[in-house]
């Protein structure tokens, strides 16, 4: 009670200015960023959405799931999904030595083999989970060795659709031409793959 | 890997020493609160909305507004938790936050720490994200520039008990730095595709026949004041590695920018303040040597990889890949992680839970040194100025002669401020986390067994007291035990040590300023350099090497051995 007698000449100055900055920078300065954002950026504000047929099929920044032989399939996710939850973005956060991060690698590794008729390694994203488990790419080579599996799956040309791939490639600054370090978007590849 | 590491850290430092002359420029007449003549009839008008006279405080009366906002700060943000289950602005209809919970996160968004217990997008309404979280953002920031301000006019004035007012400073950084700075980066985020939308989710039908949630909200807003005022509180629970957050890598760069841009242009108002822009670049000199061979080392490791994963992948070359997106890549995941460490911001674009072990080491002690390289929005200059103090001190006792620095005499009172200041932290980062491994509470919440376990509780508690609030997240620690222990560490490790600081800017002010003298050390020199940052790295170095060898070390070495 004492100390707060002592301190109540800065009472009034800090619980009106705690009031002003709550409405400037609280309501205001939010309010501002959206209208401008909206305005300027309308697309980009409201979450980046690619239509198809007029419909939102996904956002061009977030990763889907896509299973079965005729898609792409992105890297794996340490999100859980449960219905009726909002679901939490987040990575794996398992440590470097822990075993379970070995077990799943080998899992990863023993399905890519299976799906993708493939023998010994497979490219590292698609044996590690991403930071946020919404990761929209793979790497450039991920995509490419599963050319030959959707290819097959919808009866197209091999080539052509691994130099479809190829163009869609992002190659990050200072790459220095490095293949490893180029990625594809897979709902990207997969709108491709619907559209005729 | 490394080649792209070089190239964006060498183009990350060229841009941001070309930002350090004008953003010093633009803060130096907030530091020595003195407002140019063109704003000066929009000063007294803003001043008189806000209801606030400009009057001479000593630091006595400095300490006691900061203090009394921030617990302000702290109650309101408190309170806004527990009942904004009954508040508008609420689309995903959020139910009121635990109690411990929400006492966290109070303090964590108070002393600039911006820890998160909990996750953005499941527990927070819109409506606490803006009047709470983001008003905190902006607020914390700006008391620490204004403290970081006291101590350069401590060295500044002479004989004199007159330290500024803190309300009239905090009203000005909000306003003409923070605010105008924050709608900039808020608006070039948004075009690269960072959300500003009130909706809470968006679902989606997918290409594939299935459905999706999108999650959304007023992220754009938030995200340009949580990575300029250095607090890294991020909307969603993935925080930067989001792509709503941080969506490509010139936003990821920009982002990295922002978290350094004011802590830079600090050093430099500094020289401004004291009258000799060299001793500016020496604080900015040493600040960037120590981060450059940090985030090289930090990328180093991480360019090394994970053995056992090495031993299964195609392409070992691109690095360590768990828990890092592949629009960054291991390059851009590190540089960030070092930014972020180094700056007491705590926004990850990464998980650093699965950062190699050295690499997340070098995490955790860039934040053990006390969040000096660069360091937090104005706490990172006022511990700098610490430190430097110590240096001089030393080299003071070197060559037996009272120690000076700018002018003034180093004596007994400053250097008690100085040891509390330095002994602080580390006090409660091996105290926290002693307690924590020895207690079933602490123990309990822990995700990965052995070495890392105990890393996990290290870097939880270095986060707390040094205000990073960055994490190693498989640790549990919305619980009781974590909530109340690391919430104290907050408080303590920002307010523990901004008080001394205020005191040392007191006694500073009141002392006379000595003409430079022929034998006196200059301060501004290769030499000063290199002892100011043999200080850090000495106290950093001496007073955790014991429990980062039973950590990280112990699972480098065991994980490379194969076992």
């Amino acid at each position: 009670m004492i100390s707060t007698l002592r301190l109540s000449p800065a009472l009034a100055p800090g619980l009106r200015l705690l009031g002003l900055f709550t409405l400037l920078l609280g309501l205001l300065y939010p309010l501002l960023v959206y209208g401008l954002a909206n305005a300027l950026w309308p697309w980009q504000a409201q979450g980046s959405l690619w239509l198809r047929h007029g419909q939102p099929v996904g956002s061009a920044l977030i990763g889907q799931s896509f299973a079965g032989p005729q898609w792409f399939h992105g890297r794996p996710s340490a999100i859980s999904v449960e219905p009726g939850q909002t679901p939490v973005s987040t990575g794996s956060n398992l440590g470097p030595s822990q075993p379970q991060l070995l077990t799943q690698a080998h899992e990863r590794l023993a399905a890519w083999r299976a799906s993708e008729q493939q023998a010994g390694p497979a490219p590292q994203d698609m044996l590690t989970a991403s930071a946020s488990g919404l990761d929209p790419h793979i790497s450039l080579a991920a995509a490419l060795v599963q050319v030959a599996r959707v290819a097959q799956a919808r009866g197209l040309d091999a080539a052509q659709l691994a130099a479809q791939v190829r163009a869609q490639a992002a190659h990050p600054w200072f790459s220095d031409g490095q293949a490893a370090l180029a990625r594809v978007n897979v709902l990207q590849l997969n709108l491709l793959l619907e559209t005729p | 890997m490394l080649t792209a590491f070089f190239w964006l850290l060498a183009l990350f430092m060229a841009v941001l020493t070309l930002s350090v002359r004008p953003m010093g420029a633009w803060l130096a007449p907030l530091a020595s609160g003195q407002v140019p003549a063109r704003l000066a009839e929009f000063d007294r008008a803003l001043l008189r909305l806000m209801g606030v006279r400009d009057t001479a405080m000593d630091w006595r009366e400095y300490a006691r507004a900061v203090l009394l906002f921030s617990l302000l700060g702290a109650l309101l943000l408190y309170v806004l938790q527990r009942v904004q289950g009954w508040l508008p602005l609420n689309p995903g209809q959020r139910g009121a936050v635990t109690a411990d919970s929400a006492f966290n996160t109070a303090v964590s968004f108070v002393s600039n720490t911006n820890w998160q217990g909990y996750a953005g997008e499941a527990s927070m309404s819109h409506l606490t994200q803006m009047l709470g979280l983001t008003v905190q953002n902006f607020l914390s920031a700006a008391t620490g520039i204004a403290v970081a301000c006291v101590l350069m006019r401590g060295f500044a004035r002479r004989e004199t008990s007159n330290l500024g007012n803190f309300w009239a400073d905090l009203t000005r950084i909000s306003v003409y730095l923070l605010a105008p700075l924050s709608l900039l980066l808020a608006l070039v985020l948004a075009s690269q595709g960072v959300v500003q939308s009130w909706a809470a989710t968006l679902p989606v039908a997918t290409l594939a026949g299935g459905e999706q949630t999108l999650t959304l909200g007023p992220v754009a807003s938030q995200e340009a004041i949580k990575l300029l005022g250095t607090n890294g509180g991020g909307f969603f629970n993935a925080n930067s590695a989001h792509p709503f957050e941080n969506p490509n890598e010139l936003s990821n760069f920009l982002q990295m920018l922002a978290i350094f841009l004011i802590p830079a242009g600090l050093c430099h108002a500094f020289g401004r303040v004291v009258g000799d822009r060299r001793q500016g670049w020496a604080l900015y000199g040493a600040m960037a040597l120590l981060f450059v061979l940090a985030a090289s080392a930090l990328a180093l490791a991480e360019a090394q990889g994970n053995p056992l994963l090495n031993a299964l992948s195609a392409d070992a070359s691109v690095g360590s890949l768990e828990g890092k997106e592949l629009r960054f890549g291991a390059a851009g995941s590190s540089l960030f992680a070092a930014v972020t460490t180094a700056a007491s911001c705590g926004a990850v674009n990464a998980m650093h839970d699965s950062l190699t072990p050295l690499g997340g080491m070098l995490a955790m002690w860039l934040m053990q040194l006390g969040e000096v390289v660069f360091g937090g929005v104005g706490s990172g200059l006022y511990g700098m100025l610490v430190f430097a103090v110590l240096a001089v001190f030393v080299a003071g006792l070197m060559v037996g002669r009272t120690p000076e620095y700018l002018g003034k005499k180093i004596e007994a009172f400053e250097m008690k401020m100085v040891a509390l200041v330095i002994l602080l932290s580390p006090a409660l980062v091996l105290l926290g986390s002693a307690l924590a491994v020895v207690s079933q509470a602490g123990l309990a919440g822990l995700a990965n067994g052995g070495a890392h376990g105990f890393s996990e509780v290290l870097y939880a508690f270095s986060s707390a007291a040094n205000n990073n609030g960055s994490a190693f997240a498989g640790l549990s620690a919305n619980t009781p035990f974590y909530n109340g222990l690391l919430g104290a560490a907050m408080w303590l490790g920002r307010f523990g040590v901004i008080v001394p600081v205020l005191a040392l800017a007191g006694a500073l002010a009141a002392k006379k300023t000595l003409p430079p003298s022929a034998g006196a050390m200059p301060t501004h020199g290769g030499l000063f350099i290199g002892l100011l940052s043999g200080a850090v790295l000495m106290v950093g170095a001496l007073t955790y090497l014991p429990a980062l060898a039973l950590g990280p070390m112990a699972e480098h070495l065991a994980l490379w051995a194969g076992r």
